[in-house]
């Protein structure tokens, strides 16, 4: 290969790389971004795309060539040069590839640091997911809870959310958060799952909460409504639930660590009529979401 | 009729099948009368009086067939012959349909077994797609939705991909090497005949009360140790699949450990035997995990034990530990095979040595070392113990760097190359460079613990791994059914069906797989049976391209079984390849070699003057001793 040959097809691979990544990279492929988190995790997925991009140009534009150059005519029957390898470019793309995954590794870590990050003033909810429906539950300082079918929550306040199932595995996702978990059914004493998730919105709107772990006939449509609200609205919102008295193993009840011997009976699906929300008690339908 | 069923065979084995399964369930029914209980027992997972013969039912299937026939004479005194040859070889057709030890007939047992179960997983996967063409519920209830995405994945995976691959080696690989057979044909002909068993066990699962298993391949408790009978088909049919697996894993290892032909240094052996034998040593270690996960959940079901019953003690995330301790390393089994067959298509159609071949083999073994060490990664959202996220996320992320000196390398060898595009196999193995590329970039994004808690779980998944499992593995297999074709078959295949096949397939599989990215990073969980109304343009395209992927593998059945029955003679060595299975006639003849081959130099050696692979025959004595041979430079000094 002459070094002019080279030089083209380095060429080609940056032009290749530089068209193939800023169309992508200004594609908001993950929909709107509503949370702190979110922010960071799509910059880290551009940050990706772009190394992809390269990567992806290197193998097409090689193959491409080589494809282009050495496809024989009919009838040459003859054998290419017998190159065995070459030592130092082995070397070459076995390191600067794990340079690359390296770099991904540790930024991909100070990324999870960051949205994991705990807020001194986070806003407690205990999320209850059975088949096939949610119930969010704030607790109050009285010791009573707010038992709710819709999550509400106020803008730029983080959230800490406690998971808990009652019967299979399900997934706590809101698409435009970014931020999803397993929420794991508890044994007796609990049990030693990570729990706890936080999340910070910071835009107003309404979004879904999706199941996201097969938990059934009814996984498809195992939906809650999410709205983001001021936080003056918020209080004045959560003024006007009335307080339950907290019940072991129930969704209304605290999940956090109580005994669940009691959930044997499975079935606790109702919830007093007092505790459904103003908004559309038939939340597992596709209404409105904030993505477009 | 008598006779019939006195002969080993399948007639008789129909006969074991009856009687062993007859046998199950009146043991299950007198025991139950014997300790009062009624006598069926028809809890949503018990059915004893089922789960019981499912497995004596088998069993005597086995005995009836012949499987253990020579053991057990062995077992009992009973004269027997060492060199017993009396099953070996196929003189008509008939010989496919019965217990056969010929590591060829087996061979083409396997595939042909294995692409009847692709079509049947591949048929439901069009009833998914027409379900999903629409949002809300059109062709199928939401259960009946759940069993079909659960029993195609679990086909695909147990009955076609990871068998498919043992079979085609089943066929090459001793020829490659240089041996008369496998090293124990009739562990090779009992792990055969595990699979249908395995198959019939999911796709019969459709028949039972409840419905097929629909907690997903994955199975994760506690969906599946509550869910109806269907779940301990599937638990079972693992178990078939899993033994098989396992034992011919096994006699792969055993066979190309001591069974090379004299010369063939490890660094003489083509790179398909090294990726069987990276294979194998995962399959050996990793496969009774599964096994045993399966076990237990079984065991929850149907004996009340709790292993991941929380409510007495269990512990859910443990199952998915387990599982995916063997399902992480179950990825590389069913791609380093397709990673073998793709070295020797490309150097022999870009008429090269492998580039690189030392560090080819060795990529394998880092593939396999590090394949043990990133299981949890398909656990970052579960809940797991947080800390273990960011060491998996390394080991997951390095992972791509064998994976890409594989890559690398065959470009390297497609550099300065003689390239021929006159054969399909090619055209599938420059594809598969391509596809699985992408999907390698996904798994990586995959791989970072940030991105991954968003698309975790959401049709981006679906999109990765169906561009490494199609894209990449289903690729890999075509490119290995074309290339050895004639050698099978002695008959040549139709090239335009087979441009006619690949551009469809390729077309339908990016038509089909890359939106499915798309939509899930936009929101779109997978396993549903209705989505958002927002995804639904993407839906109906994504069905009509996957209709047109469905269509096109009809063109490729047509071609193999016009091409099989009535295609021109191949001859010896179509392609003018190196390695040793070209050197016998198409097909070999019963016991592959008159004259066991001596190894004088590497698989690749074209384009170097006068050199040789393998010799035939007694003449040239003077090189037959080994050499400490250098890939590439032994060539060289035979004459």
């Amino acid at each position: 290969m002459t070094r002019a040959t080279l030089v083209r097809l380095i060429a080609a691979i940056i032009v290749l790389t530089v068209v193939t990544a800023v169309p992508m990279t200004m594609i908001h492929w993950n929909g709107t971004e509503a949370s702190t988190q979110a922010h960071e995790i799509d910059t880290l997925l551009n940050v990706m795309i772009i190394l992809s991009c390269f990567v992806f140009s290197i193998v097409i534009v090689m193959l491409g060539y080589c494809v282009w150059k050495y496809r024989v005519k009919p009838g040459d029957e003859s054998d290419g040069e017998p190159i065995h390898g070459n030592t130092r470019l082995e070397i070459a793309w076995t390191v600067i590839p794990t340079v690359i995954v390296l770099f991904g590794a540790i930024y991909s870590w100070i990324v999870l640091g960051d949205i994991e990050s705990q807020a001194s003033d986070a806003l407690h909810i205990d999320v209850t997911a059975q088949q096939y429906e949610w119930t969010f539950n704030y607790p109050q300082p009285d010791g009573k809870v707010v038992s709710s079918k819709t999550l509400v929550v106020p803008d730029n306040r983080q959230l800490s959310l406690h998971l808990t199932a009652l019967d299979v595995l399900h997934s706590f996702w809101v698409p435009e958060w970014r931020i999803k978990r397993d929420l794991v059914p508890a044994g007796p004493g609990g049990n030693d799952v990570d729990n706890t998730v936080v999340v910070t919105p910071d835009k107003v709107g309404t979004y879904n909460v999706v199941c996201t772990e097969l938990c059934g006939f009814g996984h498809s449509t195992m939906r809650a409504l999410v709205r983001v609200v001021p936080t003056a609205q918020y209080e004045s919102w959560l003024k006007r639930q009335p307080e339950v008295t907290p019940s072991p193993g129930s969704p209304n009840g605290s999940s956090t660590g109580t005994s669940s011997q009691e959930s044997a009976d499975g079935g606790t699906t109702t919830t007093t009529p007092s505790t459904t929300t103003p908004a559309a008690p038939g939340s597992s339908s596709d209404t409105t979401t904030g993505s477009s | 009729m008598v006779a019939a069923l006195k002969r080993p065979g399948l007639s008789r084995g129909a006969l074991g099948a009856l009687i062993g399964a007859a046998f199950g369930f009146t043991l299950v029914v007198l025991l139950r009368k014997a300790s009062g209980l009624p006598a069926f027992q028809t809890e949503q997972t018990g059915y004893p009086q089922v789960i019981v013969p499912l497995i004596t039912g088998p069993l005597g299937f086995l005995v009836g067939l012949g499987a253990f026939d020579y053991w057990f004479r062995w077992a009992s005194g009973a004269p027997t012959i060492p060199e017993d040859h009396s099953s070996h070889g196929a003189y008509s057709w008939k010989d496919y349909f019965r217990f056969n030890t010929d590591h060829k007939v087996i061979g083409i047992q396997y595939i042909c077994t294995t692409f009847i179960f692709f079509f049947i997983g591949g048929a439901m996967a069009m009833i998914m797609r027409a379900e999903l063409a629409q949002p809300g519920t059109q062709i199928v209830e939401p259960g009946t939705f759940n069993s079909l995405f659960s029993a195609h994945a679990a086909i695909m995976i147990f009955v076609f991909v990871i068998p498919v691959f043992a079979g085609i080696a089943n066929y090459v690989l001793p020829l490659m090497i240089g041996a008369p057979d496998m090293a124990f044909p009739r562990l090779n002909a009992l792990s055969f005949w595990m699979l249908p068993i395995a198959g019939l066990m999911f796709v019969g699962s459709f028949l039972c009360p409840g419905g097929a298993f629909d907690a997903g391949w994955t199975g994760y408790a506690p969906l599946s140790t509550g869910a109806p009978l269907g779940q301990s088909f599937f638990n079972l049919g693992v178990q078939f699949a899993g033994a098989s697996s396992i034992a011919t894993a096994l006699n792969f290892l055993v066979t190309i450990i001591t069974m090379r032909a004299p010369g063939m240094n490890f660094w003489r052996m083509p790179l398909l035997v090294w990726a069987n034998m990276s294979t194998s040593l995962l399959v050996v270690a990793a496969t009774p995990f599964i096994a045993g996960v399966q076990f237990m959940v079984l065991f929850d079901r149907a004996l009340h034990t709790n292993f991941f019953q929380t409510l007495n003690g269990g512990d859910v995330l443990s199952y998915q530990h387990i599982f995916w301790f063997y399902s992480h390393p179950a990825v590389y089994i069913m791609m380093l095979p397709g990673f073998g067959i793709i070295s020797e298509v490309i150097s022999t159609h870009a008429r090269k040595p492998i580039f690189g071949y030392r560090l080819m083999a060795l990529a394998l073994i880092g593939i396999v070392v590090l394949s043990y060490t990133v299981w949890a990664h398909h656990m970052f959202v579960s809940g797991m113990f947080a800390w273990l996220r960011v060491p998996m996320m390394i080991t997951t992320l390095l992972i791509a760097v064998p994976t890409g000196i594989k890559i690398f390398s065959w470009l390297g060898t497609l550099f300065g190359a003689k390239l021929h595009l006159r054969s399909t196999s090619m055209l599938f193995a420059l594809a598969f460079i391509v596809t699985f590329t992408m999907g390698g970039i996904s798994g990586v994004m995959l791989g970072m613990v940030p991105i991954d808690i968003h698309v975790s779980d959401t049709y981006f998944i679906v999109a990765h791994i169906h561009f490494v499992l199609f894209g990449g593995s289903v690729f890999t297999i075509f490119a290995g059914i074309y290339h050895w074709f004639p050698k099978m078959t002695g008959r040549m295949y139709d090239e335009k069906l087979g441009r006619w096949h690949f551009w469809l397939t390729l077309i339908g599989m990016y038509g089909t797989f890359l939106p499915m990215h798309w939509i899930g990073m936009e929101g779109m969980p997978r396993r549903v049976a209705d989505y958002s109304a927002q995804f639904g343009n993407w839906n109906l395209l994504i069905s009509c391209f996957s209709f047109l992927l469905g269509a096109a593998q009809l063109i490729f059945l047509y071609n193999m079984i016009v091409s099989w029955r009535w295609g021109p003679l191949a001859g010896d060595n179509p392609w003018r390849a190196k390695t040793i299975e070209w050197l016998v006639s198409s097909p070999p003849p019963v016991f592959n070699f008159d004259e066991i081959p001596r190894v004088v130099g590497g698989p690749y050696e074209y384009g170097v003057p006068g050199a040789r692979h393998a010799i035939l025959g007694p003449s040239q004595a003077e090189v037959g001793a080994p050499e400490p041979a250098v890939a590439g430079a032994a060539g060289s000094r035979s004459p």
